[in-house]
């Protein structure tokens, strides 16, 4: 299942060591097994409370009005909190690190911007008092326009959403509404390609789902402070997070975080900690806020859908020399942590390979849906998507084998990246040797003999001359001429007779790749013919 | 009317740590009176095993056995600031903040064996199972036990040994922080992080025509991840994470119909993830390449082994029916309404 | 107003006061005081909670907490006989079949409830008995290849 390959980088590593290395068992695991290792909320109090929200039925909203009256004295009810009880009702996460404006309030004012918002809430002896509190309230809205669709927002005339960012992007620098990557000239080289690919992906949000919801319990401690048992992932975000929206001296709350079950990166935003702290002010008692699996489903920020474009200029040699990706992404009502993925995304376009000219506008877009947060590849995730998947449309259009098109292009030890750093440590062309060789996925000698270490590899296929040269124009040696073919790949198939499944695969042929492809090749190219509007034989 | 297997592959690399950098993490490591340690640490563990990684890094550097030592974490009173567990950058921050204070808790410990040995620190090494000795005449020795006991003044080992005249800490204060990058709002010229982790995915589906089902039969993956402190733990993440990836790439959505909000699942039976009976078989291979400022070279293999199953699998159907999925997840639907475009009767099977 | 309720928790006798429609996963964490027992959805859907009564697995959920007075209710709690780690806990252990932990206790009783009737189970056997239980860490296969080693360890059954 699992095998080290020590052999290689060995000269690079001392593996003399006595700890490191070692199967030893998880100091926490006999308190898994033994249902004794200590989540958040493995503790009981006497006189607990329980903190539950009316969130917005509405994508986007005025308040008009709102009547507690009757919920409030419902039976088991200790208090109703509202906005005017916040004493910092406007934080956005990332403050802490002086990246951002404070954009998001703890209780939605007058304005709902997402169906699930938080607009009130109540603290009750059991959590089906509080429900049952909640269904009395009386609010009445005012809908308004909702955008959801990431371009749509970017359009002149589309609802604004977010009050601190009024044309629905969140600014760089006080100067642009996305981040730029620009690194060469990569219209001039799509130019110049024989191949010219442009794809669109879109991924869906997804959620975080962990089997342990959001939550956290306040509890008034014997001096003044409070202890806060919470689920976070970032014990001093939180603890930080929730002095400035509660102002309070940072030393009077003491965080304590369990065992997390499971994060995922949807335990970072502070979802639940300012709120009961509050409520254990307003009371004196303890309380619980805990999100229920409909509101950590419906409600808890799901990782955002991002949409990006991207466009490689191939040669016929398989060198990409040029790629542009346009990305979104859809931040939801309020920024929490998108605005980091945006720049996180355009670091690492444009994905491990030396590429000549790489331009990039990377988007963080503000809809009326949940707002996003942090999730398992934050920023990389959807991007290696759509990176890989071009990868390989980008072989087959040049009927390269898909690995061997991803080891030349692969980057090495000295090359220059498109962030004018130089690389060093990579490891990419290794990973496909050896991952090529268990899975018996045939690679050429001279693909297989190439090396991450500068210089450490044989002659590059193709002719792609100085890997390390600053951005130019690309390499005067190339293929001779031929018009830029551009490759849409959603064409239907020419009616053709169905080929019948050979028994087994048939070997790979260890020739170049087609043209001269023999019939019956396992490439999968002659499903392509139509493409280039020949038939490949 | 049939079932295709297909192969597609993806390579990515991951990089380690907080965007940028400017993601601190501290720690603190002191020893008792009988000379266990324990790490004190705000950092949360969720199940990747930051407890375990920073304990087995803390004994290492001590020169102990990972017996004596124990992660205490998560206490805001006790547990100096780490930024959280996020961005892969537990074993790598935290980890090296560890190593800053095990050394200095380290460089006392010697120093007070070296007053019981009247020898100088720089004359001993530690035996990794909890004695001190002399380099080169290993029978002058001093456990570790010893030691911390003289060194805490107690006991009346004042009286007995007569050598360690006032009292020392065997404690440790660590911080590290990778200084945070500039970014050209031009040209988005940044240092987004130190060292990246690599990987190379390939993944086996089949595909039924018919119904649109895909079926991941087998996943080989490589890995390279610096150094791996624990590979019960790298295992765990490699499997579980590829298990992620995969629920990603063919089942999760909350919003099926995107940007449409409408259809949004509201439990666990409409929000769909692979359970133990989709699973399939995944060899793994394991590399390392140190980082250079990596605890003992690691790096860290938390979220990247989820990524590169996505793209693997779109490319794997595309390999068995000649359909290119570009919206995830993908689902029968996508694959039959994309079958159905293409207008083709049934694709042959391809494998590589 | 409350209801006493009665049952045999991990082979002792418990009594306690609950609310009127309380389920039982709140009776057992609150009104017992056994937080062995963890919630994950409280609405049925991913076997979190689960417990045995009478053997046999149950989403404690959405079990009325008043349908089980007078029965034997099992939790991962009483799993250890003394000391002594259970088969099960051992194996997950050695296998390392959890990472965070939350869904291991209701993962266990239903690998218990299946050892307990089928010794010699097979692997779709496993698979189909844990196949209520949602674990988003660790991707399964250390979980079934646990119970499958613990099927195989030739040692008493706790009940």
């Amino acid at each position: 299942m699992l095998e080290f390959r020590k052999d290689i980088f060995a000269d690079e590593r001392d593996d003399n060591l006595m700890e490191i290395g070692q199967p030893t068992q998880r100091q926490d695991m006999l308190g898994h097994v033994t249902g004794t290792s200590p989540y958040y909320d493995d503790h009981r109090f006497a006189n607990l409370l329980h903190l539950k929200i009316l969130r917005s039925p509405h994508a986007h909203a005025r308040i008009r009005s709102i009547d507690d009256s009757v919920a409030a004295r419902a039976p088991g009810v200790k208090r109703i909190i509202r906005a005017a009880d916040v004493p910092v009702n406007l934080n956005t996460l990332l403050g802490l690190i002086q990246f951002g404006k404070d954009d998001e309030p703890s209780l939605a004012t007058d304005i709902v911007r997402y169906k699930g918002e938080p607009i009130l809430g109540v603290v009750a002896t059991s959590e089906r008092a509080a429900l049952e509190a909640l269904a009395l309230v009386r609010v009445s809205y005012d809908p308004l326009p909702a955008v959801f669709d990431v371009e749509e927002a970017l359009k002149p005339g589309a609802p604004s959403v977010n009050p601190s960012y009024p044309k629905n992007t969140f600014e760089y620098y006080g100067k642009y509404d996305h981040q730029k990557l620009r690194y060469g000239d990569a219209d001039a080289a799509f130019a110049q390609a024989d191949v010219v690919l442009d794809e669109r992906y879109q991924m869906s949000p997804i959620e975080h789902a962990p089997t342990e919801t959001n939550g956290s319990i306040a509890v008034p401690d014997t001096n003044g402070r409070f202890i806060v048992y919470t689920s976070t992932q970032a014990l001093f975000f939180s603890l930080d997070t929730s002095a400035k929206i509660n102002a309070m001296p940072s030393n009077q709350l003491h965080f304590i975080g369990g065992t997390v079950g499971g994060g995922f990166g949807g335990k970072v935003d502070t979802m639940t900690e300012p709120l009961s702290i509050l409520a254990a002010r307003l009371t004196g008692a303890p309380v619980r806020y805990r999100f229920s699996r409909h509101e950590e489903m419906q409600f808890g920020s799901p990782r955002g859908g991002e949409r990006i474009y991207i466009k490689d200029g191939v040669m016929k040699d398989g060198r990409i020399i040029a790629r542009k990706v346009r990305a979104y992404f859809d931040s939801g009502a309020y920024t929490r942590l998108s605005s980091y993925a945006v720049v996180k995304c355009a670091a690492h376009i444009p994905g491990p390979y030396t590429i000549p000219n790489v331009h990039a506008d990377v988007f963080c877009v503000f809809t009326n849906r949940t707002p996003a947060t942090a999730m398992r590849g934050f920023g990389v995730t959807a991007l290696d998507f759509a990176l890989e998947c071009q990868m390989d449309k980008g072989a087959t259009a040049i009927g390269m084998d898909p690995l061997e098109y991803r080891i030349l292009n692969a980057y090495r030890d000295g090359d220059m990246k498109a962030h004018r750093r130089e690389a060093k440590n990579c490891a990419l062309i290794e990973c496909a040797q050896v991952a090529a060789e268990k899975a018996n996925w045939p690679l050429r000698d001279e693909f297989r003999k190439m090396s991450s270490r500068k210089d450490g590899g044989a002659a590059h296929v193709g002719g792609a001359a100085d890997r390390t040269r600053a951005p130019a124009s690309p390499a005067a040696t190339r293929a001779p001429a031929s018009t830029p073919q551009r490759v849409a790949y959603e064409r239907p198939a020419p009616a053709s007779p169905p080929r019948t499944a050979p028994a087994a695969p048939p070997p790979r042929s260890a020739q170049p790749p087609p043209p001269a492809a023999p019939a019956g090749s396992t490439h999968g190219a002659p499903r392509f013919s139509s493409v280039f509007g020949t038939r490949r034989r | 009317m049939a079932k295709h297997r297909g192969r597609g592959v993806a390579t990515i690399n991951y990089p380690i740590g907080m965007n940028l950098g400017g993601d601190p993490s501290q720690a603190l490591v002191h020893s008792n009176p009988t000379g266990k340690f324990t790490v004190a640490l705000s950092s949360i563990d969720l199940g990747q095993g930051m407890k375990s990684v920073t304990r087995q890094i803390c004994a290492e550097t001590l020169g102990v056995p990972v017996e004596d030592v124990y992660v205490d974490t998560a206490d805001s009173d006790t547990g100096p600031h780490c930024m959280g567990s996020f961005a892969s950058r537990g074993t790598h921050r935290v980890g090296n903040a560890v190593m800053v204070a095990a050394r200095e808790a380290r460089a006392v410990m010697m120093e007070a064996a070296a007053e019981e040995l009247e020898v100088d620190p720089s004359d001993l090494e530690t035996d990794g199972k909890g004695s001190i000795r002399v380099k080169g005449a290993p029978h002058r020795s001093i456990s570790v036990r010893d030691v911390a006991i003289a060194a805490h003044g107690g006991f009346g080992t004042q009286r007995r040994h007569g050598h360690i005249r006032q009292g020392k800490t065997i404690a440790g204060r660590g911080i590290f922080l990778v200084p945070l990058s500039d970014v050209d709002p031009e040209t988005g010229e940044m240092s987004p992080a130190t060292c990246y982790a690599h990987a190379c995915l390939i993944a086996e589906v089949e595909v039924d025509d018919e119904t649109g089902d895909v079926t991941v039969l087998k996943m080989t993956s490589a890995y390279e991840i610096g150094r791996a402190i624990n590979p019960k733990l790298v295992e765990q993440q490699l499997v579980g994470g590829s298990w992620m990836g995969m629920s990603h790439a063919l089942y999760e959505t909350p919003e099926p119909y995107y940007p449409d909000t409408r259809n949004g699942p509201r439990d666990f039976n409409e929000y769909l993830m692979p359970g133990p009976g989709d699973i399939c078989p995944h060899d793994i291979l394991v590399l390392e390449r140190p980082a250079p400022d990596g605890p003992f070279g690691a790096k860290g293999p938390g979220e990247m082994c989820a990524n590169p199953v996505l793209p693997a699998i779109a490319n794997a159907v595309f390999n068995a029916v000649g359909v290119r999925i570009n919206d995830l997840p993908i689902t029968p639907e996508k694959i039959l309404r994309a079958l159905k475009a293409r207008g083709s009767g049934s694709a042959p099977a391809r494998l590589r | 107003m409350k209801t006493p309720i009665q049952f045999r928790l991990n082979g002792e006798d418990v009594a306690t006061f609950a609310d009127g429609g309380a389920n039982l996963l709140d009776v057992l964490r609150e009104g017992v005081g056994d937080l062995s027992v963890k919630g994950g959805c409280w609405q049925g859907t991913c076997g979190t909670c689960t417990v045995l009564i009478e053997g046999v697995p149950r989403l404690s959920c959405v079990t009325l907490a008043e349908t089980c007075t007078g029965r034997s209710i099992e939790t991962t709690a009483g799993l250890r006989h003394g000391a002594d780690l259970h088969p099960l806990q051992k194996a997950f252990m050695e296998r390392f079949a959890a990472q965070c932990g939350y869904c291991t206790p209701g993962m266990l009783m239903a690998a218990k409830a299946l050892l307990d009737r089928n010794p010699n189970p097979s692997r779709e056997d496993v698979v189909e008995a844990i196949g209520g239980n949602i674990c988003r860490c660790t991707g399964y296969e250390p979980i079934i290849n646990a119970v499958l080693d613990a099927a195989r360890t030739d040692s008493r059954r706790h009940t």
